[in-house]
């Protein structure tokens, strides 16, 4: 079956408009991207869309009790719900250095999720 | 009081002031103080945990905290000073900048050259004038942002959002994936106020409704947040009364808009654009006081932080240079730039020629359109054109206009920029 | 224990009624169901010392206000208040009018109010550049101010308790027995004894009236609406601005406030329920309307806030200040409604004049102190006063609130101090915290914090105002420990 979809692209803020033209899982044409990686996008938001997720871990004696997260590679789209609680169990003990491996190859995305700020010991007074 | 002296001083420590510090520092000054009210340098960005930061400026993305950090550290390498938690609290008409911190008091610093980086604030329900109760549960976007992204907290759980500026909408997914229920994004405009992209991926990805032209006319709930009455506005943004609808939640945010800070910039007598809400600048990011330069948010509100940089990183090339001249100005008059047909404002109002490099221009169109160019006019003669597919008001545009255009032998005292059709003939 | 007189109600009424009492050797307590001073009325009203032109001659409301307006300046410093005695003006808008005005003045004059006349033309328009082209005349008084009036009921209320009246917040009466010649008031944790007993109830001065047994009197709440407009916008006008009642309505004021902002309102709309605080879309384009007869306002994009507050006023139109017709030692200070911010010190030395006629037995304190124990607050402070403070609390040179410019030592000393803040609003009522162009959206998060550590309660249990106003709604990862 004959599927015409307009998309619009998320890789940068030009959030470009693309149609695409598919037949089941042969796409039969693409236009309206603006770069390179704006077809990349349409042909993976119709064959497997994958997204990059951010949240929070939970930090053990930091002088935050949580930090920033993201996962190092988009992982596929239907996988957020799971994702979030795996991200929810986890916790992470301080000092946090931004690029630390939170979770690896969660959900065998091949995927980790990785801290993305600096959290330090909370010194007690 | 103590008196302290600086080269350089830059007020805020977000992307716009650490931006100037670093590109001042590049070019030679030594001697930079930088002053941040927060407990650390980044301001707002340390929050800011959703990814899409830094294509333009590192060409790849990253999120918040990551883009801040490639600052500071930045910062640090190059040994530039900066005070945290100090807030300036008077800035004179003589770059006289009074400021108080824990370890110094109050205390008085007189620069050469400033840069003001106060970045922006939120609008609030007062501005907007929502009737009704005064429960908890009714944030401004930004407040939210905090607590559930630094300090880990849920300021409720059944969530309507006011506003689709950008901030709303990457609200309403880190509601979501943190367990929230997000009943609707409300627009008072026919259009989304944020970029296209997080419409998709903040919305249409978890299925939040966005209801273009409605607003919360009414706020129930004598404690916590019960509800909200929305209705659906007409033509002129007034509500229509018979389409009121309840929502019930125990959450309202707020994102209706940004706010450049100039409450120190006005007291210190420096012009203010009233479109812009920011100081008029030139082409050097230089405020109508001389040697007082501004970037970033506090100038007019970006949608990019990578712009901000940029913009910071002008705004320290030029102070740098204003402190290298000694106060040595180019002389000759100021080319003034006109927001034309359908353009709100434009950054910078004003060129100062002196053998012109390409200038960068910022500006705003006043609605949707399609299939237009962007004109600009010197002395009434179309100069320079740019063929846009779209342009919304969401979205600020930007030009490099070729600075030989300056250079023509009339004289040029005024451009022009405006949208035209692109049939429309000259 | 058994008190010698409970006073019920910890609004500005019962708060100078206990401070007055707090003069003599009695054993004193103030019962207040809300969790702070200053809950209802006091909270929200037009925040002005009224010169006391106004109300009938000979009335309660005209004696003691201009009592009260007398005694401010006193007590204002004792109490380190900020009261700036600006003058008012009511300002005529055509020149049928003129009468009234005149009229208004003569009230004032055998009300007792000193330096009243009228001004006209050129003076005018130089006291008061911003008015109205049809503003043609105005009724000058200068013993009019401005004052913050949570501010002044918390700092009464505080000295009050700094001379042994004890507070107790969180109490709502719900009883009163009279046996033995003895009050047994109850609240819904406690019972106390009293010898007397004294109804500031404010609102509900007639449900704690019919408590005892009287209903001589009921309480018709009437709403009144007010917008704050921005401090960029404070030296709009430079008195209390009123308007002449007309054919078009009671008239609103327009006002700088003590701390500088702009104030406007009020409406007046007689409603059925006492809790109903709600701003309305009529009302609030109503008296920015109205107002903008006497000054062309700024844009409504410049409102900080806006908010509603009650009048208690009672069906008899004057204050009610006298004895229980049932039980002489049940003293009514009820339907304090305007003027009664300007009238509360009077009320209080009224009130306990009635007290001692029902058989109070006073005796002077030899150690009463008028004077509020915290000194002027941070804000009002000179570079080198603050400089000294700060070498000693560096916590007073940490900014919080940005567009106020309130430092953690002010939050930390507004939670510590003889009526504490227990929560975000108190703490906002305290230092200002929260009360700019911001409406706390950069600070609210640092004070939530700041309460959470010094009343040692997790951060999800602060309220914006007590009861069910919680601020947030649990953690984001819940169950999970981050201590070590």
């Amino acid at each position: 079956m004959l599927e015409k979809k307009t998309l619009i692209c998320i890789i940068c803020p030009v959030g470009c408009q693309i149609e695409v033209c598919r037949d089941d899982d042969n796409i039969r044409s693409i236009s309206g991207y603006g770069c390179k990686r704006g077809k990349e996008y349409a042909i993976s938001e119709l064959l497997n869309p994958v997204r990059t997720i951010t949240s929070t871990v939970t930090v053990r004696c930091g002088e935050h009790q949580v930090v920033p997260v993201k996962t190092d590679k988009p992982i596929p789209k239907h996988l957020i719900t799971e994702l979030m609680r795996e991200i929810n169990k986890c916790s992470i003990q301080a000092p946090v250095r931004m690029g630390d491996i939170v979770l690896q190859n969660v959900l065998n995305t091949g995927a980790n999720i990785i801290a993305t700020g600096n959290i330090p010991v909370l010194q007690q007074e | 009081m103590n008196v302290k002296k600086a080269d350089l001083v830059i007020i805020g420590g977000g992307p716009a002031g650490m931006a100037a510090a670093i590109e001042a520092s590049k070019n030679g000054i030594r001697d930079i103080l930088i002053l941040e009210r927060e407990n650390n340098l980044g301001g707002i960005l340390h929050q800011c945990i959703h990814n899409g930061f830094g294509l333009h400026y590192f060409g790849e993305e990253l999120t918040g905290p990551e883009y801040a950090w490639r600052f500071i550290d930045e910062v640090h390498a190059r040994n530039i000073s900066y005070y945290v938690e100090t807030t300036v609290i008077n800035f004179g008409p003589d770059k006289t900048i009074t400021a108080i911190n824990s370890q110094e008091g109050l205390f008085i610093i007189k620069p050469r050259a400033v840069v003001l980086a106060m970045g922006c604030r939120e609008r609030t329900r007062g501005a907007l004038n929502i009737p009704g109760t005064r429960p908890a549960g009714i944030y401004t976007a930004g407040l939210a942002q905090k607590f559930v992204n630094m300090e880990g907290f849920m300021p409720g759980k059944s969530v309507v959002i006011l506003g689709s500026g950008d901030i709303g909408l990457i609200m309403a997914r880190r509601m979501f994936l943190e367990g929230a229920q997000v009943k609707m994004v409300c627009e008072l405009m026919p259009y989304s106020g944020g970029l296209n992209r997080n419409i998709v991926q903040c919305l249409e990805d978890f299925d939040i409704p966005l209801r273009l032209k409605h607003t919360v006319v009414a706020i129930h709930g004598k404690e916590r947040l019960e509800g909200v009455t929305i209705a659906q506005v007409d033509e002129h943004r007034k509500p229509i009364m018979e389409t009121c609808e309840t929502v019930t939640c125990d959450t309202l945010l707020l994102s209706v808009g940004l706010i450049p800070e100039n409450e120190l910039t006005r007291e210190a007598g420096i012009i203010v654009d009233r479109r812009t809400s920011g100081p008029v600048v030139n082409d050097c990011m230089e405020t109508s006081m001389e040697g007082v330069f501004a970037c970033g948010n506090v100038v007019h509100v970006h949608d990019l932080v990578d712009y901000v940089s940029r913009e910071g990183a002008r705004a320290g090339e030029c102070a740098a240079a204003y402190i290298t001249a000694e106060g040595d100005k180019a002389e000759g008059g100021e080319i003034q730039i006109t927001a034309g047909k359908c353009v709100r404002y434009t950054v910078p109002q004003k060129i100062v020629p002196k053998g012109q490099k390409n200038i960068r221009l910022f500006f705003r169109v006043t609605d949707i359109f399609r299939k237009v160019k962007i004109v600009v006019k010197a002395n009434g003669e179309t100069v320079f054109e740019r063929k846009r597919n779209k342009v919304t008001p969401g979205e600020m545009e930007s030009l490099e206009i070729p600075g030989s255009i300056l250079n023509s032998p009339t004289n040029v005292n005024e451009l022009l920029v405006e949208v035209q059709n692109i049939e429309e003939g000259q | 224990m058994l008190y010698d007189v409970v006073v019920i109600g910890a609004g500005v009424t019962g708060a100078f009624i206990a401070r007055e009492l707090s003069r003599y050797e009695l054993k004193v307590c103030m019962l207040e169901k809300e969790t702070d001073v200053s809950m209802g009325t006091s909270k929200a009203n037009s925040a002005i010392v009224h010169a006391g032109f106004d109300a009938v001659p000979n009335s309660l409301k005209a004696q003691l206000n201009v009592r009260g307006n007398k005694r401010m300046p006193l007590i204002a410093q004792e109490l380190g208040v900020d009261f700036k005695q600006i003058g008012s003006f009511v300002l005529c808008h055509s020149k049928e009018d003129i009468p009234k005005l005149e009229e208004l003045m003569k009230r004032g004059i055998s009300n007792g109010v000193e330096g009243l006349e009228i001004i006209t033309g050129d003076r005018l328009k130089a006291m008061e550049p911003n008015i109205t082209a049809e503003s043609i005349a105005a009724l000058y008084a200068p013993t009019a101010g401005i004052i913050c009036p949570y501010e002044l009921t918390l700092h009464a209320a505080e000295n009050a308790v700094e001379n042994g009246v004890d507070l107790k917040l969180g109490h709502e009466v719900t009883s009163i027995r009279f046996d033995s010649n003895i009050f047994i008031i109850s609240s819904a944790q406690d019972e106390f004894k009293a010898k007397f007993i004294v109804n500031a109830a404010g609102l509900y001065a007639d449900t704690v009236s019919m408590m005892a047994g009287d209903n001589s009197f009921s309480i018709k709440p009437r709403r009144g609406e007010y917008v704050l407009f921005d401090k960029a916008h404070g030296n709009l006008v430079n008195r209390v601005i009123f308007q002449l009642p007309s054919a078009k309505g009671k008239g609103v004021l327009v006002t700088p406030t003590v701390d500088g902002n702009l104030l406007v309102g009020p409406n007046a709309e007689e409603i059925q329920d006492k809790q109903d605080t709600a701003t309305t879309c009529s009302g609030l384009s109503e008296i920015l309307r109205t107002a903008s007869l006497s000054v062309s306002l700024p844009s409504t994009g410049d409102i900080i806030t806006s908010f509603a507050g009650l009048r208690a006023g009672a069906d008899t139109g004057d204050f009610i200040i006298r004895a229980s017709e049932g039980n002489k030692r049940f003293i009514h200070a009820a339907g304090i409604e305007s003027p009664g911010l300007t009238a509360a010190p009077a009320i209080g030395e009224r009130v306990v004049k009635l007290l001692e006629e029902s058989g109070l037995r006073l005796v002077q304190k030899t150690n009463y102190n008028p004077s509020i124990k915290y000194g002027k607050a941070a804000r009002h402070m000179t570079g080198d006063e603050l400089n000294k403070l700060i070498r000693q609390h560096p916590e007073f040179g940490r900014i919080v609130c940005r567009c106020e410019k309130i430092t953690e030592g002010e939050i930390l000393s507004s939670i510590h101090r003889t009526i504490g803040a227990t929560n975000l609003d108190a703490v906002k009522r305290r230092t200002r915290a929260g009360m700019g162009r911001c409406q706390g959206g950069f600070c609210s998060s640092r004070v939530v914090e700041i309460l959470s550590r010094e009343l040692k309660v997790p951060a999800e249990e602060i309220t914006k105002f007590g009861g069910n106003s919680r601020l947030l709604m649990g953690r984001t990862k819940h169950n999970l420990e981050t201590n070590c």
